[in-house]
This record gives C-alpha cells, structure tokens and sequence, in this order.
C-alpha cells in the first residue's frame, strides 16, 4: 500500500504584479483524512496547488510533499497523483492512449492503464475520442490520470464540477476509501455543502490568505445553535415568548431561537398554553459561519489571525495613547 | 532514464493523433505530384519530345534534373517538417496538456530535450516520406524518358542523406518557434507566411539587388538549400541571386543556429513560465 505523505505549507506567497493571489499561506494535510481545500472563487485554491505541484513558482515560501518539493520528486506520478482541470486533454486521443501517454512519461508499467480507468468506470469507453466525452467522464478520466502511478497523495481541484448525483456520490465514497487507506487526500472546493459529507478536516482560503484550520467540528463553537419553533397560532407563540424574555427572529418556517434550548422554548410555550408544531434543534449553520470567515466577519484562532486581532488593538489603543503625550506635553507647556 | 522516458511519451502523444499522417498524406501528394510533373515536363523538354519555348528558357541539360527532381522534397516540402515541430509544442498549450505533460516531467529542461529527440524522429519519418515520393516518380519517369537517374551515384545518394539532415533541423527549428510562439494558429500562419512568402519575396529581391543578396544568404530557407546542394530555386536562377551560396556544411550549421538560438529563446522565456 502506497504511504501518506504530510503537505506543508511554509509562508507560500505569490504576486502576479501588484496582486497577492496568495499571501503567507501556511498550512498542514495530514494522510489518512479527506482534507477539504475550501474557499470562494478566486480566493486563491489554484494557484495554491499550482505551486504545490511546480507548475506555478512562488513569490516567496515553500510548498513541500513529504518534506521535498514536487521537482525534487523522484518519482513524481507515483507519489502524488493530482487532476487539475477537466480539459487538459487532446480531443482527438483515446482515453487509453492518453494515460499511455502520461504512463511513459513516468514510468509506469501499461498494465496499470486498464487498471486506472475501471477503478474510475471507463473501462468501456477507453477506446473512444475523448472529444466525445461528457464532462463527468473527463472528470473520472481526470481521475484516472492521478491514480495511474498509485500514489499516496492525492491532489483534486475541484473534482465534483460537472458529476451528477450519483457521480457525487461515488466520488464521495471514492476519497473517504482512499484516505482510509492511509493517503493523503486534499479536494478543493467552492461550496461548503459540497465538502460537508466528504472531508474530515478543512482548509479554508479567503483573498489568499488562510482562515481556518481544523476539524470540520471545530469550524463552530459547540455552543453555538439555535432552537426552531413554529405554532399554528404564531401570534400566541410570539407572545409567549416576549412574556418570558426570549429573543427571537421570524423565518419563513417559524421562528430561530438563538441560543436557547428546546426544553426552555418549550416550557415558555406550554405556560402560555401555546400548542407547538414545530420544536426542534438546530445545529449551527456551517454556510454562515464559512461566509461569516471568508469576508472576514469573523476569525478563527487556528489561522494565526491572532497576531492580526492585537495589531489592530495596538492601532485602535494608539490614538489614546498619542492623546495622553499630547495632554502631558500640554502640560509641561503650562509650566 | 526521465528523459528516455519523455522521449517515448512524446512519440506516443505524435502517434496517437490523427496530424501526423494527415500531414504525411499530404506531403506525399504535394511534393510527389510536383516532382512527377517537373520530371514529365523537363524530361519531355530535355529529350526533345516537347518543344523548348525558344526564347524563354533553354532546355535544361539532362545531367542537372535528377538532383533537380529529387531536392523538391526539400524545395517545396521542408515546410512540413517544420510544422509537425510547431505543432509538436504548441499542441500543448492549445490543449491545455502541459499540466499533466509537466506533473509527470517536472524538469522542464528534460520535457523539452524529449521534443527534441522525438522531434529528430518525425524529423526522420518525413523525410523518409518525403524523399521516397519524389525519387521514386521522378526516377521512374526520368528512366521512362532515358534520362539516366543517377541513382547509381554516390554524389546523388550524399545529396539525399544531407536532405535528411535537413528535415530534421527543420523540425527542430519549428519545436523552438513553437516554444517561442506558444499560440498554435499564430505559429502556423507564421511559419507559412514566411517559408512561402516573406523569404521568396526576399530572395528574389537577392536576386537583383546585390546588396541584399549578401544577407539573403543567412535566411534559413536559403541555407537550407545550401545544405541540399541543389533546389528548383537555385538551379532556375543563379545560385548566388537565390541566395543558396554558402557551402553545404556552413548551410547546414547556420539552419542549427536557427534551431539552437530558436529553442534557447523559447526555453528561456516561455517554456519555464509559470502554467496557470
């Protein structure tokens, strides 16, 4: 079984002339978790992995794969295995010549060719153009392609884009096997909920920069949720809840209680003699808290923003202080 | 070993598209169909079964044709050679296919010493191609006019060899211009722009005008025919209008200097670029 190696994020930066598209990113993939590379468009996840794999030079930093960088890789395809886009292929060749193509260029033995592509489903499609192919069959020959030298890291951009349902689903599966095996597997992503059913751990990358880093459970505080309610007489339930002191705000579906547990929404209705038809916990929203991160609403100790946080106390403390010097050379002034 | 391996691949990734024999196909109607009719038409002329058109041209003597007929392969087709090289490079950005090209080959000097040497092999495969269609027609109908075909020649057969030689630095000066260039229909329309116009415009002006005739000779079509030693330009007009006057090996080591100068350029400055 091939090993896991560890993803180390050293400082990584990039300029393209007067734009940072990556800025001091440092980060740790562990093998054996589905580690979720999240972030918005443009935030940055490409030109992270680009440099990861050498295909991008940094500005500054290193991005290294078991403690070396991709070129020093001696065997490259068998040890990271990555797909980064669904197009990088000449229409007019077979799938099986395609990976032949990319086997030589590693080499790789041909029979590993058949191999890869039923590992993906394609098996029965190897002889054809793969001009022809929807887009979910060039993702899965994407796929193909980086499992071909049977690496122990795996490297997606954004691999579900163009999959259907079932295709997610497969996929999903897919990575969760293969990290239980013990490679290192880090999928980027644009959507949350996407990733939500996948990954064990996250990234997330916001105007390049890192601002999470973590567990997915630890994305949210655990004391963080809210209590949905709803009665057929809304009005009574509303009133109920004012009596008590409880805030609420009114959704589509009821109301969210933040903060409070079922048991005291619950109580606050029954002693108004408000009959409830809906009463149920809900977990934090992982979308928000994801925004809330991404624009910068709300920051996360693991991202190292600490350093940020007292930045900005030590500028909003500087004006007083500033105030202070001036009152006291006022007063030497005076004397 | 990598680069043994890059090679192949990049063999692979020739063979395994429809271009090569598309462009094989038509090298053979283009440069056979021509040497067959010169050779019908100049045998015809030679041996008297057509009239000479009197004041024009003299008829050529019999002795010059078959060096004449055999170098078309040269004279009309090294734009093939040079293409397949073009295309050889710039297939990979119009594809998007150096990601995976340059994750399974992350030494971008060793991805591109294997287009060299793959391109040596293409470089090899057409002029093969090309040779075997002009001699065989143009011999065949050379002999049918009791043109002695000179085959028997070694002056013939080292013409042949270093027409060999040329398609290869062909090839090789079109993997640079493809490095160079990146664009796959700008280095196409370039390419042919200039082999077909651009320098025979240039080297007829050579033909009258002295001084340019002096730098005509560096051109690479020019020195290309100097390499071969013989051409359908050279043989019409004078050798030195044509611009084909610097001796076969000074030709032959000027066309490397493209290739050499072309693939340095493009490693430098284009092919280490980042791939976003």
């Amino acid at each position: 079984m091939p090993e896991g190696h560890v993803l180390e994020f050293t400082g990584l930066t990039k300029r393209f002339g007067p734009i940072t598209a990556v800025d001091d990113f440092s980060a740790r993939v562990e093998p054996g978790v589905v580690t979720g590379f999240l972030g918005p468009n443009g935030a940055g996840k490409t030109t992270t992995l680009r440099m990861l794999l050498g295909l991008i030079g940094a500005s500054a930093g290193t991005a290294t794969i078991g403690g070396q960088r991709y070129a020093q890789l001696r065997h490259p395809l068998q040890t990271v295995g990555a797909a980064l886009e669904a197009s990088s292929f000449h229409p007019g060749r077979t799938a099986a010549n395609h990976l032949k193509v990319y086997a030589q260029a590693a080499g790789i033995p041909s029979s590993r060719i058949d191999e890869a592509l039923g590992t993906v489903g394609l098996a029965d499609v190897a002889g054809r153009k793969v001009g022809g192919y929807s887009l979910g069959m060039r993702q899965r020959l994407g796929l193909a392609y980086t499992l071909l030298g049977d690496p122990g890291v795996l490297v997606l951009d954004e691999p579900a884009n163009g999959l259907d349902p079932e295709g997610i689903k497969w996929m999903r599966g897919f990575l969760r096997e293969l990290a239980a095996q013990g490679r290192t597997v880090l999928v980027s992503s644009h959507l949350l909920t996407e990733m939500q059913q996948t990954v064990d751990a996250l990234l997330i990358i916001a105007r390049g920069r890192l601002v999470f880093q973590g567990r997915l459970y630890e994305l949210t505080e655990q004391d963080e949720f809210s209590t949905v309610v709803d009665a057929p007489d809304r009005a009574a339930l509303t009133a109920a809840l004012d009596a008590q002191g409880i805030g609420y705000q009114q959704v589509r579906s009821g109301l969210t209680v933040p903060g409070t547990d079922t048991a005291t929404v619950g109580a606050a209705a029954a002693a108004a003699g408000v009959a409830l038809s809906t009463l149920q916990k809900r977990g934090p929203a992982l979308e928000e808290v994801f925004l809330d991160l991404v624009n910068g609403a709300r920051t996360h100790p693991s991202a190292q923003v600490g350093a940020d946080a007292t930045d900005a106390v030590e500028q909003t403390a500087e004006p007083l202080a500033s105030a202070d010097d001036t009152s006291q050379t006022g007063e030497g002034d005076q004397r | 070993m990598s680069l043994m391996n890059a090679t192949r691949s990049e063999l692979t990734k020739q063979f395994t598209t429809s271009m090569w024999w598309i462009l094989a196909l038509v090298l053979v109607a283009y440069v056979g169909s021509t040497a067959a009719g010169l050779a019908g038409t100049f045998g015809a002329v030679a041996t008297g079964a057509l009239p000479s058109s009197g004041g024009g041209m003299p008829a050529l003597p019999e002795a010059i044709l078959p060096p004449l007929i055999y170098s078309l392969a040269t004279a009309v087709g090294y734009v093939f050679p040079l293409l397949i090289g073009v295309l050889l490079v710039t297939g990979e950005f119009r594809h998007k296919t150096l990601t995976p090209t340059f994750l399974a080959t992350p030494r971008r000097g060793v991805a591109l010493t294997g287009k060299v040497l793959a391109g040596i092999v293409m470089g090899l495969v057409y002029a093969v191609v090309a040779v075997a269609s002009t001699v065989a027609p143009g011999a065949g109908i050379l002999a049918a006019f009791g043109i002695d075909t000179q085959l028997g020649e070694t002056d013939i057969w080292a013409m042949l060899g270093r027409m060999v030689i040329a398609f290869v630095l062909w090839a090789l000066v079109g993997i640079g211009v493809g490095a160079l260039v990146r664009n796959q229909v700008g280095a196409v329309v370039g390419v042919i722009a200039f082999t077909q116009f651009l320098e025979p415009i240039l080297r007829t002006v050579g033909g009258f005008v002295e001084q340019v005739a002096d730098a005509v000779q560096w051109l690479p079509g020019a020195a290309s025919d100097s390499l071969v030693g013989a051409s359908i330009y050279t043989t019409l007009g004078t050798a030195e209008g044509s611009g084909a006057s610097l001796d076969w090996w000074a030709g032959g080591l000027v066309l490397l200097g493209y290739a050499v100068v072309l693939l340095v350029l493009g490693h430098l400055f284009s092919w280490r670029r980042d791939v976003a």
